[in-house]
């Protein structure tokens, strides 16, 4: 038992943090928001290819660094923390444990070969419109059709739907879930961006016309819905990493900003209205590192946790995100409302985060069905 | 990062478990699941001895004062076992977890020699006496005077003044009391760290009433009460900076146990909730998740609380800890009566007495203001951790 992170842990971590500081000022987040991709390719090729970021969790028998969740989250603390846009969320964080959970040997072969080699990008559609998550919202169909399945209905809310060479698509099929992964480039699908609330992550609508998909592109036979739960669990890990990456940089900046603004001829941050709510954003903070740590090590050590320490990371994370946003724009008083100032784009991202793969309410009616919905209580200790 | 335990680590879990359970079903039986600050005073001392005597009292401990040289990861295990094993709270723990580990830190030899092992033991109780009436959240405007003495067996400090709060008092052998002991002096300068015998005519100990009906703390009136000179810890003036020693060990594995006390409770209201129904409600749904969600997090903060202060750190989550867990019973305990509606606001029994639930709602008011109020931990967390200007102070 040892609840920190080892020092080769903080290597990655202080190496990903120097090089995003470095290439992900707030100047060059807010340049890449001009940019037509949505991201910036040059800060994209050095994590993914010269770096190895995207497959620093994958198996070293298909390229990657053989690492664990552990990793790759504090990756994406600091990717948070910066409010990096990029495919890496989606394509290490999202898709690859979904082709880790469902894919045969043969598949998981070629796909994470591709993912680790950092020259692919993937964009997952899980849902439709109506915004709920996997399962209930998936809306793409998965059909037999003439010589071989076809795909046919709308998914939206595709984060860099339209900057990806693959798209791993969640469908419904007859015999239950299933999950196809294409080229984006094939026939029949036609992709939308969409101007999002949230200007660090751009999303599109993806529809799906008849869509041909072959064998070898589709992904879990019977029972796929549990890996898919796996992959997903996985996911929502990640991004509670990402948020606490932003609820911490806000706590910062915030602090920092309290110290120097000087009214009534003293700086605001000593007047106990504003310190006691720096103090209750730490408070959150705090708790969101606990919940987010320990979440990952579950991922890469115990999955018979994996669903409880999902739900509470989610949301813990999510909230404590949203709430320091919101709580650094009102303590940056009038500047914290310009769109000159990053605040916003900080709670935009954090109102975003909170509501995908499902929102904090939502995780925690999955913890209560897990804790007392009918069946025993999960032991504490 | 690793969560697990060793072969070796799990060997001594079992053995942990073993002897508790062998006890808890044997002669302590009666006292299985009692978690009262003082109810059933004289088996729970008899519980003491026996863990004192088994060496599972103060397994951190060096062997040489009834200890068992124990790593964290075992402190971790034996206090898991200790609370799945529905073993009583601790009346011992202000002498086990708050004065040994300052004598131990900074004790003389004599003074471990003389002290640790009777508490290691379960032989002698502690209590603290730290607030005054007039030094509560301002805790350095400390009265109570304490003046050395020339007396027929030796040098003699001489103590005058009041103490409150003081929990477990009426059955203590020994208080750590922080005493002015220089004339004049103003703040936290001039205090020293005392340790004085309670069973003394000098020393008077009066219950107070609270709001729940019981009577758990303590006045403690002290009337030229006397000490022998050699009873202080650190050096006379050095008194501020060991008690401030003693509040961080309130930080350490005991918290583990007492997580296991919120359990229990969040366990009753989920047990209410199921059986009246209000399971079904959806505001109660997300209460009961979040309740549960909290509870987990402070696992999950005293393992890192832990593992940083085995690094030798005192580490950001250490300050949140306090008003994290007081702010989370404190819901918890207007979430209990919310479930049990009406029914919850029935007493037990006559003068004034209340089931768990109700005890919980009514008692957790106070976990917000002792060891430090929300107000105050808000100042420290962000003066100390945050770096923030001071509060002007008089």
């Amino acid at each position: 038992m040892q609840f920190v992170h080892s020092e080769e842990q903080q290597l990655i971590r202080d190496s990903a943090r120097e090089l995003l500081a470095a290439h992900a000022t707030p100047a060059q987040v807010r340049a890449t928001l001009q940019q037509p991709l949505g991201y910036d390719p040059e800060l994209w090729r050095q994590m993914s290819s010269e770096l190895g970021w995207v497959g620093l969790a994958l198996p070293t028998s298909c390229g990657g660094a053989g690492l664990g969740w552990v990793e790759l989250c504090l990756l994406q603390e600091e990717l948070g923390r910066r409010l990096v846009a990029s495919p890496f969320f989606g394509t290490a964080a999202l898709a690859a444990p979904l082709v880790q959970a469902l894919a045969s040997e043969a598949q998981q072969r070629v796909l994470l070969s591709r993912i680790a080699s950092g020259k692919v990008r993937i964009a997952c559609v899980l849902g439709g419109a109506d915004g709920r998550p996997p399962p209930e919202g998936v809306s793409v169909e998965l059909r037999a059709g003439r010589g071989g399945a076809r795909l046919q209905g709308v998914g939206d809310f595709v984060i860099h739907g339209d900057a990806a060479d693959l798209l791993l698509v969640l469908t419904r099929a007859p015999a239950g879930l299933r999950v196809a992964v294409i080229a984006a480039t094939a026939a029949g699908v036609r992709v939308q961006p969409r101007v999002m609330l949230d200007l660090t992550r751009p999303m599109a609508r993806v529809e799906f016309t008849d869509v041909a998909v072959t064998a070898e592109e589709l992904l879990g036979g019977e029972g796929a819905e549990q890996g898919i739960e796996q992959g997903l669990q996985r996911a929502r890990i990640a991004l509670a990493a990402e948020a606490l990456g932003g609820a911490e940089r806000l706590l910062q900046m915030t602090t920092d900003y309290v110290r120097e603004r000087v009214q009534f001829g003293r700086p605001i941050g000593s007047f106990q209205a504003v310190k006691h709510r720096l103090a209750d954003m730490m408070v959150q903070v705090e708790a969101a590192k606990s919940a987010a740590w320990y979440a990952a090590c579950v991922a890469d050590e115990c999955p018979a946790q994996l669903a409880e320490a999902a739900a509470i990371a989610k949301s813990t994370c999510c909230d404590a995100f949203f709430d320091c946003a919101a709580n650094a724009i009102q303590l940056h008083g009038g500047i914290g409302f310009t769109w000159e100032h990053e605040a916003h784009l900080y709670f935009k991202r954090a109102r975003a985060s909170a509501v995908l793969l499902g929102s904090p309410a939502w995780q925690r009616e999955r913890l209560t069905r897990l804790i007392g919905g009918g069946a025993a209580a999960t032991p504490l200790f | 990062m690793k969560l697990g335990f060793t072969d070796a680590e799990e060997r001594f879990r079992g053995e942990a478990a073993a002897w508790l359970d062998a006890q808890l079903s044997g002669p302590f039986r009666d006292i299985r699941g009692v978690s009262s600050l003082a109810g059933m005073l004289e088996r729970r001392q008899a519980w003491e001895r026996a863990l004192g005597a088994a060496r599972w009292s103060c397994i951190g401990w060096p062997q040489e004062y009834g200890g068992r040289n124990a790593t964290l990861a075992q402190q971790v295990i034996f206090a898991e076992e200790y609370a799945r094993s529905g073993a009583p709270g601790r009346i011992g723990h202000l002498g086990v977890e708050l004065a040994g580990p300052t004598l131990l830190a900074f004790g003389s030899a004599e003074q471990q020699r003389r002290f640790l092992p009777p508490i290691a033991r379960g032989e002698e109780f502690w209590c603290q006496g730290y607030s005054e009436p007039n030094a509560g959240s301002d805790l350095a405007n400390v009265r109570t005077r304490a003046v050395l003495t020339d007396a027929p067996g030796g040098r003699e400090w001489v103590v005058n003044g009041q103490k409150t709060w003081t929990s477990l008092a009426q059955f203590a052998d020994w208080i750590f009391a922080v005493c002015r002991t220089e004339e004049g002096s103003h703040g936290h300068h001039g205090l020293s760290y005392l340790l004085i015998p309670m069973r003394q005519p000098g020393v008077t100990v009066r219950p107070i009433r609270q709001m729940t009906g019981e009577a758990e703390f303590n006045e403690v009136f002290f009337v030229d009460a006397r000490t022998a000179a050699a009873n202080i810890v650190g050096a006379a003036g050095e008194g501020w900076r060991v008690a401030m020693g003693t509040l961080a060990f309130e930080r350490g594995v005991s918290t583990l146990a007492q997580q296991m006390n919120f359990r229990n409770e969040l366990d009753a209201i989920l047990q209410a909730a199921r059986s009246n129904g209000t399971l079904s409600d959806p505001d109660i749904r997300q209460r009961l998740a979040h309740a549960y969600a909290g509870l987990k997090l402070m696992r999950y903060s005293a393992l890192r609380m832990l593992a940083s202060a085995e690094a030798g750190r005192l580490s950001n989550e250490a300050y949140t800890y306090k008003i994290f867990w007081a702010s989370w019973r404190k819901k918890l305990g207007v979430l209990a009566l919310d479930v049990l509606g009406p029914k919850g606001e029935i007493a037990a029994a006559a003068p004034y007495e209340w089931q768990l639930l109700p005890q919980l709602f009514l008692g957790s008011r106070a976990d917000t203001i002792y060891g430090g109020t929300n107000q105050i931990q808000r100042n420290i967390i962000a003066e100390r951790a945050l770096g923030l200007p001071r509060e002007p102070r008089g």
